[in-house]
């Protein structure tokens, strides 16, 4: 495969799932704001200021809008053009991927993906924005399941796909690491206490919107504890948004892109990823929370990025000659 | 007349659906019968949801205004042209012996020259074609194909009498216009197949495959086969991914290809693979800055000296462009009885040439009646259509002629014929063309029809895409016959 196609091909499904993030996280914030009946300026701003921390990008936001409200976070994290981490950008950056990999990819997936841009373009994306931002949010997370459903059901599961479930699984892994994180920047208000109800309700709120809420339920037996749901996003086995699930299957694929056994490696990708699968294997919520929740977690993102950075210098040196 | 045909005026020219009379030609009866019965409104749902699945597809060219490209879709008419199977019987037969002629002409100019050692096209012509390129001369190009996919386009005047327009071999583009169309009708009018047999186009791709297999460096019997495409920001992208799609090939930019050895390989996550045969998309000039345009970033430093070796094939030839010059068009006729002792099957628009003294003077006398081309454009640029120019236009031309007398030639305006088009909610004839897509590979092979092109805003003769113009499905039947 050519290694201008591999890295689009990794692009291209990087975007998709940083839109699905994106739009997730929105969907579970609104919802969460409509649990708190007490809300001021103050309150609204302590509410909607972590996403903007966990997405990295408060500098931006503070150049467009003035002050932080709901309103304009969401339009910052949707439509904004000038975001490059905007849901409306993931989902052009990524077509314009596809785009340079169509005879790759199939018609179905290109056809997809095309039909939520232009929507993203319409005034109807707006308006059905503005009439229930929750049912928009939880229709473009459908219209991203299509997306992989399709992918999975009418490509050739070869090489090409595999650089797909690369994108796909780094993005994932580094977005589920984000979500738990958002935790670490909300403060509780004042008078709360850790384990009590505001506590509780936000950490239920970091599970659902990773999709885990009812998965959660079934092991933890109605129990919602920072410990549980920490052990649960970042250990579980065989949940698909955990971290370990996403680097195992990361594992997985960058080893059938090369045919290198599992147990070994054949290239510095290969060898950092299995370094961060064992790691994941075999540490527990002890040793996580003793470093340090927000340390562990960010200490992990950038472990995400040195694979990235090992896997481009493989698969697509070439591009760095020019 | 049935329905919204029922307001139709075919006007003074060559109509393809209804006779002189008014009467509905005998191919076109079905057709009428099934559109008589629809109404305006149904009409135009049928046309929003064809063009939905144009823009779902994607198959869009961006149009630039301001900061931000917004995405168009081609224009497309809903009312076939149909074509009977005699009437296409003789039109393979012009094209397949055209594109012989020009083949032996490229193989002939870049070799001996016998063409004008003996008389039938001045030295002078060929040397200053501005694509021809000397530094090919006593080159070799397998099976001496120098174009292997050429467009003729096919123009009727008033009598019905197809005419050649203009040979393209160098990069004809549009075929993956033709094989939507069809996908497109099939959608929205599916009962319509049944009542014709109209003949199928879906084997181009294939077609086009083996044709570019054929020639592969050394007889390769396995080539590696890509497409070249200037990139995604090409206007044309959309038909380059379209056909390797649909060959099963890779699609590649000059980035991903290099040349070691006089080799060409590209660039993939195992390392270098060889490369045989490039359908290049990309124009002589910009192929590789080394031999032509220096600033060309499109292109892939070394490919002509590869391609010289004989360890590439470019499908077309380096140097076709030469067959495309306007001026060099007006020998084509003497080129088919030069070299295939032949009287041309299709016959060339009547053509002057300023180069001529004597074409000249009556160019220069009559310039608001004639159609004038600069020799080297294409795409409906550098052309003057003298009755409808204005009198700063006419002088305009009359200088660059006269600064330029090989640049230009002059015709007299063909008044297109007219297909019945759906229009802002009625039935208006417009003027078509009709581009062909021919292959020489083993042997010669047309699709069926071929890619009509229609002038939509009232009135006008130019059909080009990049000017406006839409397009229509395109059947050939297997019987029937026509007026030709």
């Amino acid at each position: 495969m050519l290694s201008r196609v591999a890295d689009a091909c990794l692009w291209l499904s990087r975007y998709m799932e940083r839109a699905e993030a994106n739009a997730r996280i929105l969907d579970v914030n609104i919802q969460l704001l409509l649990d708190f009946e007490d809300q001021n300026e103050g309150t609204v701003q302590q509410h909607w200021q972590p996403i903007l921390a966990t997405l990295e990008d408060q500098e931006l936001f503070n150049e467009i809008y003035e002050g932080i409200s709901g309103d304009a976070v969401m339009a910052f994290v949707t439509f904004e053009k000038k975001n490059p981490h905007s849901i409306i950008s993931s989902v052009t950056f990524a077509r314009e991927n596809a785009r340079m990999v169509r005879e790759q990819i199939s018609s179905e997936m290109w056809e997809q993906l095309n039909r939520l841009y232009l929507y993203l373009l319409s005034p109807a994306a707006r308006a059905a924005f503005i009439d229930s931002p929750i049912d928009f949010y939880r229709s473009l997370v459908d219209s991203l399941h299509s997306f992989q459903g399709i992918t999975d059901a009418t490509m050739t599961h070869g090489e090409g796909w595999q650089f797909l479930q690369v994108g796909k699984f780094l993005e994932r892994a580094d977005s589920t690491s984000r979500v738990l994180d958002i935790k670490y920047h909300i403060l509780l208000p004042f008078g709360e206490q850790v384990g009590g109800n505001v506590d509780i309700t936000q950490w239920m709120a970091v599970l659902r919107s990773c999709s885990a809420m009812e998965a959660f339920l079934k092991i933890s037996h109605g129990q919602v504890t920072s410990w549980g749901v920490a052990e649960f996003l970042i250990l579980h086995d065989t949940f698909p948004r955990s971290l370990r699930f996403c680097v195992d299957s990361l594992d997985l694929a960058l080893h059938q892109i090369s045919g290198c056994g599992r147990a070994h490696f054949s290239n510095e990708a290969e060898r950092l990823c299995g370094m961060l699968r064992s790691n994941l294997d075999y540490t527990n919520i002890e040793t996580v929370f003793s470093t340090g929740l927000h340390q562990y977690l960010d200490q992990t993102q950038l472990r995400l990025i040195e694979i990235c950075d090992a896997l481009v210098k493989t698969y697509c040196r070439w591009l760095d000659e020019e | 007349m049935q329905g919204i045909f029922q307001q139709y005026d075919a006007g003074p020219f060559f109509d393809e659906m209804f006779d002189k009379a008014g009467k509905v030609r005998p191919h076109y009866g079905q057709l009428l019968q099934r559109f008589g019965e629809l109404e305006p409104a149904e009409f135009d749902r049928k046309r929003v949801l064809a063009e939905k699945s144009y823009l779902n597809q994607g198959i869009t060219f961006t149009v630039y205004s301001g900061d931000e490209g917004t995405e168009r879709i081609m224009p497309f008419d809903l009312i076939p042209r149909i074509i009977p199977g005699d009437e296409w019987a003789f039109i393979e037969k012009g094209l397949t012996q055209r594109l012989h002629a020009l083949n032996l002409f490229l193989r002939d100019i870049y070799h001996e020259q016998k063409i004008v050692k003996d008389g039938i096209i001045p030295g002078e012509i060929i040397r200053s074609a501005k694509h021809f390129r000397p530094e090919l001369v006593g080159f070799d190009v397998p099976h001496d194909i120098y174009i292997h996919i050429c467009g003729s386009d096919l123009i009727r005047g008033a009598d019905g009498r197809y005419l050649v327009l203009e040979d393209n071999g160098r990069c004809p583009s549009g075929v993956s216009y033709l094989l939507e169309n069809r996908q497109a009708m099939k959608r929205v009018f599916p009962r319509l197949f049944n009542r014709y047999a109209v003949r199928p186009v879906g084997r181009y791709p294939q077609e086009l495959l083996a044709a570019l297999r054929h020639v592969a460096p050394h007889g390769n019997p396995d080539p590696t086969v890509v497409v070249l495409t200037p990139g995604v920001f090409n206007s044309a992208y959309f038909e380059h991914s379209f056909l390797a799609r649909a060959m099963g090939i890779e699609i590649v930019v000059g980035h991903d290809l290099v040349i070691e050895n006089s080799r060409v390989f590209m660039k993939t996550t195992k390392g270098l693979k060889r490369v045989d045969v490039i359908y290049r998309r990309i124009d002589d000039d910009f192929l590789d800055p080394t031999v032509f345009r220096k600033d060309s970033l499109l292109g892939v430093p070394g490919i002509v000296e590869a391609y010289r070796a004989g360890n590439v094939t470019l499908a077309n030839a380096l140097g076709t462009g030469v067959a495309d010059d306007k001026v060099v068009y007006y020998y084509v006729p003497a080129m088919i009885k030069y070299y295939l002792g032949e009287e041309p099957v299709l016959p060339n628009v009547e053509t002057y040439l300023s180069a001529v003294d004597a074409d000249r003077k009556f160019i220069l006398d009559h310039l608001p009646e004639l159609v004038v081309k600069a020799a080297n454009e294409s795409g409906g640029y550098g052309m003057m259509i003298g009755p409808h120019a204005s009198k700063e236009e006419v002088a305009k031309f009359r200088d660059a002629i006269i600064a330029d007398p090989r640049g230009y030639v002059a015709q007299p305006v063909v008044q297109l014929s007219r297909s019945p088009c759906f229009v802002d909610g009625k039935i208006e004839g417009r003027h078509i063309d009709l581009r062909p897509y021919i292959l020489s590979g083993e042997k010669t092979t047309i699709i069926p029809g071929g890619l009509t092109r229609v002038a939509m805003r009232k009135g006008s003769l130019v059909v080009n895409s990049s000017q406006g113009g839409g397009s229509k499905d395109t059947w050939v039947l297997d019987e029937g016959e026509g007026v030709c």
